[in-house]
């Protein structure tokens, strides 16, 4: 995709980049607006992120890509 | 060694460190080591760090991302203590050098899997990443390190601290290929800054100047090609003619 036809990314599920994009902007505007300030009232996000999920973590699946017990922060605890 | 990450909104002057480091030298006969070569460098944005946090999310695309293909958010968390930890996968394309490529195996895929962990820590104003490859890490691995954290001396600018550890297992290639690795992690560096301020500038309501500067440039060199083109062109037939004559 050119830069300039899309503002968007496309998810790697190829089903999954309208679920993404609509979570994405949920997203932008609670941290913007909610978490950056301090406001810990509820995540209005939640629905769609667990919707978009469940499409991506399928498409992860099904494409193979090796994510599996990969630690969080993972490879970087061995560095000076 | 110093670089420069060019122009537009970051005067970044930054002071960078390259070495070569021996890791986990352990093999019972021999006396094999993976090579690690290590690189970090100092950069600065001038925006806010909750706009640079703001645009972190929002950073593709941009003009300079061409090879970032897809990005998906597969973990979210707010913890305990208030942090937002966030794991990205990115799809990027991912292109060697001729020389590299007929070493590699020709089905090897021209995509590699990028992971990027993150902690915004929105009480101490920092922000951590961790950004490496899950394919092809054999061959090649970067390992990217950064921290994002308000500029001591101005309060509304961000400095970025990045470290980087680039890696090689491929047998009698290792060192060439660490090389290449460093090259163009320097090159992506470039981008990634030149990237950042194209969308804190969106964000911020400005017209991007560098990219509209580039793009005339861009302009320019297309006008003055197409000029020569013509001017070749205009030369040939004149010359037929001239055969004609």
């Amino acid at each position: 995709m050119l830069f300039g036809q899309s503002d968007h990314m496309n998810s790697v599920g190829e089903g999954c980049t309208d679920l993404k994009r609509e979570y994405d902007q949920c997203f932008n505007r609670w941290f913007a607006e909610k978490f950056l300030k301090g406001d810990r009232s509820g995540d209005p996000c939640t629905e769609m992120f667990k919707k978009y999920q469940h499409c991506v973590q399928k498409a992860i699946k099904e494409k193979d890509i090796p994510i599996d017990g990969v630690e969080f922060m993972g490879p970087n605890k061995d560095k000076p | 060694m110093k670089c420069i990450l060019s122009s537009g909104f970051i005067l970044a002057i930054v002071h960078c460190i390259i070495v070569q480091v021996f890791a986990k030298a352990t093999k019972i006969i021999f006396f094999l080591g993976t090579m690690v070569k290590y690189f970090a460098c100092v950069g600065l944005l001038r925006s806010s760090w909750d706009q640079v946090c703001m645009a972190f999310w929002q950073r593709y695309p941009n003009p300079y991302s061409n090879h970032v293909l897809t990005e998906d958010i597969i973990f979210r968390e707010v913890t305990h203590g208030n942090c937002l930890v966030s794991r990205r996968l990115l799809t990027k394309t991912n292109r060697a050098p001729r020389w590299m490529e007929k070493y590699l195996p020709v089905t090897m895929a021209r995509l590699a899997y990028i992971i990027e962990d993150s902690i915004v820590d929105p009480q101490a104003r920092t922000m951590t990443t961790l950004t490496w490859n899950i394919s092809h890490a054999r061959m090649m691995s970067v390992e990217e390190r950064c921290e994002y954290r308000m500029n001591p001396d101005n309060p509304s600018w961000t400095e970025i601290n990045r470290e980087a550890w680039i890696s090689s297992n491929l047998y009698g290639l290792s060192r060439a290929v660490q090389e290449f690795g460093l090259a163009r992690f320097k090159t992506s560096v470039t981008k990634t800054m030149k990237g950042f301020e194209y969308v804190l500038a969106k964000m911020q309501g400005e017209t991007p100047s560098r990219t509209l500067a580039e793009h005339a440039t861009d302009r320019a060199r297309e006008t003055a090609l197409a000029a020569k083109e013509k001017a070749k062109d205009l030369a040939s037939q004149a010359q037929k003619k001239q055969q004609f004559v």
